[in-house]
């Protein structure tokens, strides 16, 4: 049992460090201003091209082959330079690695990798969030193509992305588990149109709304096959859920850090529950990196994802709204020339439990998959 | 990095688990049965659990990761037997450089069992001996021209239990006995250190409690039945189990890596680590218990539930080197400022 580094992962926690030193781009915190998506498509490029992304990804997709330790590692150093976290684009990736076949997975995959590609996700409907199952969005075979009509929401980065991974009905006659189908959709064609969607701390570049009429995708994109949405959307969710996954440990270290270093150049400004919001902001984010440190050694044997995912989530969750409690206590209003950035980070982590399956379906997963309760 | 438990961990745990529940309470009138918790007490003393942080050679037996995994099952199995005490007195002995304890004995605190307690001149004015089952003296802090020293009290009278599975007893302006004729002397760093196993081991404690809780409250879940149908089908009751597993799992992340930092860390960061777990171990724990109260409904608040001998066992460990609000106070001094 050792949280210590190997002689190799020294290594490459150094050489990061040192990267890091001349290359943190200075990205506004993570999700409090729209310059932070604007840049993280040139971060995702940068970061991979230096080999400090996709480290624990196969080589073959233009991953490294190292251990997921590595991953947990190069999140501390990212929250410890305050650089921003890695992208978070590791449940598309699973999921196509997965599910898809040979020439899919050639395809796509080097292209969302490597940064070249910008993906999107459409899963959630305006009538299909936690029952995603419900779906409606229709795929229909026309020659070699599929014709696709509906409305997707929540498509993260949809203003961005040249791809999207789509979920679409394409038999209407089978149980709604069963009749789902997933494809790699052109975002830029005509039947194809987004809306951004305005979230509650003004940032308008990570949501947004697909509405889908006539869009074609040829039946080679499909990824699996007809009838496997459902089962590709559940490997996608279950990496969703992991703070391992998304390198979230980086993005709650950068806020602390950065609050903590507030309060420790001015502390007679801050009371005694200021620094208590902030103490456990610090306890959490701690715990959480601990707990990602956990995780990914289980992999070391190859354990994959299971039911624990609902239970990261819901840490990670905590973890989240926490800091934003902490932000919103030593960041302040940012009104009379204050930092707008704090409340901005408060006002965010709401969505947290509600992303990735609420908090409210993941203990269900947890009561019954876990603690083996019964189904009501 | 490879935070997994080794093999050898592995079979550690395993044998603790399978002593504890062979031997341990399995209801609260087998508290009374002193046949059993001797019986317990000889496999623990055989297997030389209460020895793991004495010296050997420049280093203790065995690490801190060791030890909190003893106390993890110890405090699963709600085991009755010293093993804290013991452990800390050990520690104690070998951060000083003191020669090996002769027979039982464990460490007194101050009234509000944060830190040791602490004679002034050859006197303590309240001594607090926890997890003294069959000690026959506790290790207190003097002062002497050579800094802090070790001293020895009597173990004094015994308390109306706060955990019903460790004992303590209170002496108040004991004398002290300096420990032999030139008393071992411990500096800062080294009270740093000892303190930094006192909150790792705590908080192994509280996650094995909460294990047991947990475990007790989901059994009784099933089994219990309203509407015609198991309480634990309903989500409300699902909810309550289910924070309390996540709470569970989140804290035993935090404690791993403060029983890895005892041994593996300087001393402020080996506090450091354990200030965080504390903090995070203490408010959990809580939770916890009280979740398992709730889920037990009216039986849960009755004297011959185990739900409240889960809750006390958590109550003494919160307490021993601080709860919550000490630890967020060691957290913000490691982060450069205090509370004011």
């Amino acid at each position: 049992m050792d949280f210590g580094d190997s002689p190799a992962e020294r290594d490459f926690r150094l050489r990061l460090r040192s990267w890091l030193g001349d290359h943190n781009p200075g990205l506004p915190a993570s999700s409090t201003d729209d310059g932070y998506w604007a840049g993280m498509a040139d971060w995702h490029r940068t970061l991979y091209d230096a080999g400090f992304f996709a480290m624990s990804w196969p080589a073959g997709i233009g991953g490294q082959g190292l251990a997921s330790v590595y991953e947990a590692i190069a999140d501390q150093e990212l929250a410890a330079a305050g650089a921003p976290p890695r992208p978070s684009l590791g449940y598309l990736v699973w999921g196509i690695l997965e599910h898809g076949d040979d020439d899919i997975r050639a395809r796509f995959l080097p292209g969302i990798v490597n940064g070249r590609d910008r993906w999107c996700q459409g899963f959630s409907e305006p009538d299909a969030g936690s029952d995603l199952a419900s779906l409606r969005t229709r795929a229909e075979r026309d020659g070699d193509d599929y014709v696709i009509t509906g409305h997707k929401v929540w498509t993260s980065y949809s203003d961005d992305a040249q791809w999207c991974l789509l979920l679409a009905r394409t038999d209407t006659e089978v149980p709604k588990h069963k009749g789902i189908s997933a494809f790699a959709l052109a975002m830029h064609q005509p039947g194809v149109q987004r809306r951004p969607l305005r979230m509650i701390n003004g940032i308008t570049k990570e949501f947004g709304e697909v509405v889908l009429d006539g869009a074609r995708v040829p039946a080679s994109n499909m990824v699996g096959k007809p009838g496997d949405g459902w089962a590709l959307a559940m490997t996608v969710v279950s990496h969703e859920r992991e703070p391992g996954e998304l390198g979230y440990v980086a993005r709650y270290g950068k806020v602390v850090k950065e609050l903590t270093a507030r309060v420790r150049k001015e502390p007679d400004s801050f009371d005694d529950e200021q620094r208590r919001e902030l103490a456990w902001a610090i306890v959490e984010t701690e715990m959480l990196r601990l707990h990602v440190c956990r995780r990914l050694s289980d992999r070391l044997d190859g354990i994959r994802h299971g039911p624990e995912g609902s239970v990261d989530k819901l840490l990670m969750t905590a973890t989240e709204q926490t800091v934003g409690h902490a932000a919103r206590a030593v960041g302040g209003s940012g009104l009379a020339g204050g930092d707008p950035t704090w409340v901005k980070a408060y006002l965010y982590s709401r969505a947290q439990s509600v992303m990735g399956g609420t908090s409210q379906i993941q203990r269900n997963l947890v009561a019954r998959r876990i603690l083996g309760l019964p189904a009501s | 990095m490879d935070v997994r438990l080794s093999t050898e961990q592995q079979a550690l745990r395993d044998a603790v688990a399978l002593a504890v529940d062979r031997l341990g309470p399995a209801t609260v009138a087998d508290l009374d049965d002193t046949g059993r918790a001797a019986r317990l007490d000889e496999v623990v003393a055989s297997a030389g659990w209460r020895e793991l942080r004495t010296a050997d050679g420049a280093g203790p037996l065995a690490s801190g990761v060791e030890a909190a995994i003893v106390a993890e099952e110890l405090g699963r199995g709600l085991a009755d037997v010293a093993f804290l005490g013991p452990t800390m007195a050990a520690e104690l002995r070998r951060l000083s450089g003191a020669s090996q304890a002769v027979g039982p004995e464990t460490v007194a605190f101050a009234p509000d069992l944060s830190a040791p307690a602490r004679a002034v001149g050859t006197t303590v004015a309240v001594a607090v001996a926890v997890d003294c089952a069959g000690a026959r003296r506790a290790l207190v802090l003097a002062t002497s021209d050579r800094g802090d020293v070790l001293a020895e009290v009597a173990p004094g009278r015994p308390e109306p239990p706060l955990d019903l599975t460790r004992h303590t007893s209170t002496s108040e302006s004991a004398p002290v006995a300096f420990l032999g004729d030139r008393a071992p002397a411990i500096d800062g760093d080294a009270l740093t250190r000892w303190t930094a196993l006192g909150l790792a081991l705590t908080c192994a404690d509280l996650v094995g409690v909460m294990r047991g809780a947990l475990s007790l409250g989901c059994e009784y879940a099933m089994q219990r039945h309203q509407y015609g149908a198991a309480i634990g089908s309903y989500q409300a009751v699902q909810h309550l189990l289910a924070d309390a597993h996540v709470a569970t799992e989140g804290s035993r992340s935090a404690a791993l890596h403060a029983a890895w930092a005892v041994d593996a860390l300087d001393g402020h960061d080996a506090l450091a680590a354990g200030a965080v777990a504390k903090a995070y171990c203490s408010r959990a724990a809580l939770d916890v218990c009280e979740a398992v109260i709730q889920v037990h409904g009216g039986i849960g608040n009755t004297w011959d539930c185990l739900a409240h001998v889960y809750l006390r066992r958590a109550l003494l460990s919160t307490d021993l080197f601080g709860g919550v609000g000490p630890n967020l106070g060691r957290v913000l001094v490691h982060h450069g400022f205090g509370t004011r």
